[in-house]
């Protein structure tokens, strides 16, 4: 019974934050109700009795999808009122279609059954006696672990592609190694051999000599003021 | 074994889908809401998957759902910064004139 309550209560609100995710005028609200949608579908998941995927919820979408959303909301200075324009021109249009496809839902849902032998055709049958979590690890590490192993990968190359993405080079601020010219230097030093134990007295310090100028310095102009240290 | 119907389960995946599609029709110029709400229409598949799979006593719903996190939380993350990237060259964010890529 209060199980019950609970579902509709937790519903409700998923329901009414993610309508105001859909009309908020402010991007930033629209994050804010889809960070309590996610912790009203963390509820029902824990109501369901998927308390690891609840929790795997709460952590990841809240803890990490929902901040970079704030993140880039914030981050972009973008005019957002001017955004809103075209929300009367298509709303018709949207609740047409919203309201087929819900409809749609609603036939499939309403003349739908289980096959009689649903239950056995069961994947993976729950254990007895065992917690949500050490279940689905025993399921997750055992039959599925290739495609454990393919999203790692999957968030892998998401995380390169975004770095990729987003890295911008400013080679005018940064100096960095130029291998091609560091090797193909002409004049660069020569090898000594110092005799042992006489130090590098006798030949004197060896410096490198100055790298050649990759090009031609601008010519100064000399407008007779301006320079200070040539006298 | 579920607190309350399947049905019930099934309603509120099926509403937050719509308004994850209505959403994304009306918000045409904005792509951060319009990603949001694709992550809407995800978490309603997820809510379907671990419906089914406490009705029927079934974890490999739940394996799925936690495959789709992946796939959801992968996504976002490219989403963003195409459009920290579109931001960066265009100084907006409306996806209508998104035709530069048409030759």
């Amino acid at each position: 019974m209060i199980a019950a309550l609970a579902f509709y209560v937790f519903a409700a609100i998923l329901v009414a934050s993610a309508v105001m995710v859909v009309t908020s005028r402010n991007p930033v609200h629209s994050v804010l109700y889809l960070i309590l949608a996610f912790f009203n579908a963390a509820a029902l998941f824990l109501l369901a009795g998927a308390e690891f995927l609840a929790m795997i919820l709460v952590i990841v979408y809240v803890g990490a999808v929902a901040v970079l959303f704030l993140f880039v909301v914030m981050m972009l200075d973008v005019d957002f009122s001017q955004l809103r324009e075209g929300f009367q021109r298509y709303a018709p249009f949207g609740a047409v279609v919203g309201g087929i496809l819900f409809l749609e839902l609603l036939l499939v849902l309403g003349a739908w059954n289980f096959a009689p032998e649903a239950g056995d055709l069961r994947l993976a049958p729950a254990p007895e006696g065992v917690s949500n979590t050490e279940a689905l690890g025993r399921l997750i590490y055992t039959d599925y672990i290739f495609l454990f192993q393919a999203a790692g990968l999957i968030l892998l190359v998401a995380m390169i592609g975004a770095i990729v993405l987003t890295l911008r080079d400013k080679p005018a601020h940064s100096r960095r190694q130029d291998i091609g010219v560091q090797i193909a230097r002409s004049s660069s030093l020569s090898m000594q051999r110092p005799s042992p134990g006489q130090g590098i007295s006798r030949d004197a310090i060896l410096r490198p000599l100055p790298p050649e100028p990759r090009e031609k310095p601008k010519p100064v102009t000399h407008d007779g003021h301006g320079h200070g240290g040539h006298h | 074994m579920l607190a309350v119907g399947l049905a019930h389960y099934l309603v509120v995946g099926a509403i937050l889908f719509v308004l994850g599609v209505f959403g994304i029709f009306m918000n045409r110029k904005n792509v951060i809401v319009i990603l949001m709400s694709v992550e809407l229409i995800l978490l309603s598949v997820n809510l379907n998957l671990v419906a089914f799979s406490a009705q029927l006593g079934d974890l490999a719903g739940q394996v799925f759902a936690m495959f789709i996190l992946t796939v959801a939380a992968a996504e976002a993350a490219i989403g963003l910064a195409i459009v920290v990237i579109y931001f960066r060259n265009r100084g907006t964010i409306e996806v209508e004139d998104v035709s530069t890529l048409k030759g």
